[in-house]
């Protein structure tokens, strides 16, 4: 069986609240924060990147573990921020952690499932048996222009996943992939921050690859909706998951627990895997947890997981790290992300 | 006399899987088998459009259109900013009249949900003065002036603008073609943002996509041989200059005035005769001003009319408007607005506009305008 041997996260400490954007441009909070489901955002500092943050957060990953990192034969980051644009993310994060020689080192792009395609690679090799580890890294300082709705959900965040074949934390039962050309969502080479379809991005973009893959997923694998314990969807904001959740025949139960995005925003390649996080926060073994990211352009990876009994001794707390928070005004924000 | 002798309309809304020649060719298709005509029986056709040279580098649709319908005809395109649609059948109305064909076929279709807001807006912005767009006004911008130059000089309040909407919206709740089929309340439109004061989002009509169409024809048999003819009784088509700062008053559009005046000289009817009307409510202000320019109500008096929702489906006792839901609520792409106007009153006026119908429709008034009333085309019909 192949799953994620353990996992780690990042989220800088700093947070902005969607009130005070709203504020700088006229706009209503309640309005904004009633339609988006989202009331703060993570902010990367200044001397942060998706480097920085994927480093903190494969580190947490390989707490308490004794692994041959010699023994990892792939380091994938998925990103929409990655710090170069030629000059990869993955060798500067696997020299830091001390990854290097005879491995295959990949930065990926698919917008914010860049990272969960990855995971399908990566299970290959294991299954496969070219390899006994693989770590996946998703990291994102999300860009959003000034003024654009995308930025009051853009926030910053990185979750990494060392996956094998043995001492799993979670299983992979089975997954499914649903992939088409839309463009509902893009940034153009050299173009500084992304363009989108606005409600574009919704029914035939979100709603449909999620449901396709979902949907083919949960019929391959004959399970249904009320077997799963927890479900956790891409939260580019806070209305989505839930809608998409209740379209799969889920309820507000099984997915009320991955909703972290109130506080944290969406950290594009991050986004959905912060949820799984949460989650695993309050799993029980043998738990079944549905997990779907979504990718612009347009894509989903719809996964099934089952928790194992390693599950106490990898447990990490994310809700404990949500509250460690530092607010920043608007003209800092701008500054952390570059903007002045 | 010139008939309509059959109608389409697509769904209006965000229809993203449909490209503009899709939505014409729908359009055509299902109005000739509406019509029970051939599409050879078709003598010429007039396409009412604005925006497809801007936004999609595309103008020369007329032989677009050849090639849907695989017809060597002649075939006009018309535009005439949000009034493509109107002007095109008056054209063709007068282009049946002059003998010059029998049978015309007039579709107006815009796409615009392609197209980011600021893209769509730019376009619209076409159809405002040089000097408008470069101070930077935009038509919500435009009509705020208009707006504001109403309130100051009648006892009206944002409120009374409100009932608009939700009048209208409620008529769209019934039209199951509309772009939006929800109703909505005064606190709804109150509540939301201001587009430019006092102007708030659901005072404003959506950008939409859609297709509509209608067959006029002439010729006695394909009349005697429909199952519900109506008769065009006048269509004129009224100009007046495109800036605001040329007019005489911001608070009323003239060519609507003359343009009224027009038709209802031609036909010798009077204004309670009318009993459905369809006017250019871009904003909720617009239908109050077409009201007093038409001279449904007096003047200063449409915040009390629109107050009292004195023409509103279930609540008149003599003149609907708007029971497509108007430009609000069934949605607004530019240039098939005018032919689903007039489509709207052929249901009405042959018994056909369902959970709607006004009862005994017998006259019917469709206002289309262009800019901020740069071109007015009103038609009346009748059966």
């Amino acid at each position: 069986m192949t799953g994620i041997v353990s996992y780690g996260f990042y989220i800088p400490k700093y947070r902005i609240k969607i009130g005070d954007i709203a504020k700088v441009w006229g706009k209503e909070e309640k309005n904004i924060s009633r339609s988006l489901l989202v009331k703060e955002k993570t902010v990367a500092g200044i001397d942060e990147d998706s480097l920085t943050m994927a480093y903190e957060s494969s580190k947490m990953a390989f707490e308490g573990l004794n692994i041959d990192k010699k023994k990892i034969g792939a380091v994938y980051v998925g990103s929409e921020s990655h710090p170069y644009a030629v000059n990869p993310t993955a060798t500067i994060l696997a020299e830091m952690l001390g990854i290097r020689g005879h491995y295959l080192a990949s930065d990926t792009e698919f917008a914010c499932k860049a990272a969960t395609g990855a995971m399908i690679s990566g299970l290959g090799m294991i299954k496969s048996k070219l390899t006994s580890y693989v770590l996946v890294s998703a990291s994102d300082k999300a860009q959003s222009m000034p003024h654009d709705v995308l930025e009051y959900t853009a926030s910053s965040a990185s979750v990494s996943l060392l996956m094998g074949s043995q001492d799993l934390v979670l299983k992979v039962l089975d997954y499914s992939t649903y992939s088409t050309d839309t463009p509902d969502f893009w940034r153009r080479d050299g173009i500084r921050y992304p363009s989108h379809g606005g409600r574009f991005t919704g029914l035939p973009a979100y709603f449909y690859h999620i449901f396709n893959s979902s949907s083919d997923l949960l019929k391959k694998t004959k399970i249904k909706p009320h077997q799963i314990a927890h479900a956790v969807f891409h939260m580019p904001n806070g209305k989505f998951p839930i809608q998409i959740a209740y379209k799969l025949g889920f309820d507000f139960d099984q997915v009320k627990q991955s909703l972290v995005v109130e506080n944290l925003g969406n950290s594009y390649t991050a986004s959905a895997l912060l949820g799984l996080v949460s989650v695993l926060e309050v799993a029980q073994k043998n738990d079944l947890i549905f997990f779907a990211s979504f990718g612009s352009g347009a894509g989903s990876d719809a996964f099934i997981f089952q928790v194992t009994d390693n599950i106490d001794k990898r447990r990490m707390s994310l809700s404990k790290k949500i509250k460690n928070k530092k607010y920043i005004d608007y003209p800092t924000y701008l500054k952390f992300m570059d903007t002045i | 006399m010139v008939s309509i002798i059959g109608y389409y309309t697509t769904q209006f809304g965000e229809l993203w899987e449909k490209s503009l020649f899709s939505l014409v060719g729908e359009a055509i298709d299902n109005v000739l088998i509406e019509s029970g005509l051939e599409k050879k029986q078709i003598d010429a056709v007039f396409f009412g459009n604005m925006l497809s040279g801007i936004l999609e580098n595309n103008l020369h649709a007329s032989a677009k259109i050849a090639e849907i319908l695989k017809l060597n005809i002649p075939i006009f395109r018309v535009e005439a900013a949000c009034a493509s649609g109107g002007s095109a059948f008056n054209l063709a109305v007068n282009y049946v009249k002059s003998q010059a064909a029998e049978t015309v076929l007039v579709v107006g279709a815009e796409k615009m949900t392609d197209f980011s807001p600021e893209q769509v807006v730019g376009g619209l912005s076409a159809a405002s003065s040089g000097e408008e767009q470069e101070s930077g006004l935009t038509f919500p911008g435009i009509y705020a002036l208009m707006a504001q130059s109403y309130l100051n000089k009648n006892k009206t309040k944002e409120e009374d603008l409100a009932c608009i909407s939700v009048k209208n919206h409620f008529h769209g709740s019934l039209n199951d073609k509309a772009h939006f089929r929800r109703q909505i309340s005064v606190s709804d439109v109150l509540n939301s943002a201001y587009v430019a004061y006092p102007l708030k989002v659901l005072d404003s009509s959506p950008i939409s996509d859609g297709a509509s169409s209608v067959i006029i024809t002439s010729n006695k048999k394909i009349i005697k041989k429909a199952k519900k003819p109506v008769m065009v009784l006048a269509s004129e088509v009224v100009n007046d200059t495109i800036s605001l700062k040329k007019r005489k008053n911001l608070d009323s559009i003239e060519a609507t005035i003359i343009a009224a005046d027009k038709v209802f000289k031609k036909t010798g009817l009077k204004r309670k005769d009318i009993t459905v009307a369809e006017l250019h409510d871009c904003f909720s202000i617009a239908e109050i001003i077409a009201m007093e320019d038409i001279g449904f109500w007096k003047k200063g008096e449409g915040a009390s009319g629109a107050r009292a929702y004195s023409t509103m489906f279930g609540r008149s006792d003599n003149l609907v408007v708007n029971t497509s839901g108007g430009l609000k609520s069934a949605g607004h792409p530019v240039g098939a607005t005018g032919i689903k106007q007039l489509g709207e009153i052929y249901l009405q006026l042959t018994g056909r506009a369902e959970k709607r119908q006004v009862k005994g429709a017998k006259y019917g008034l469709a206002h289309n305008v262009g800019g901020s009333g740069g071109t007015v085309v009103i038609t009346i019909l009748g059966n």
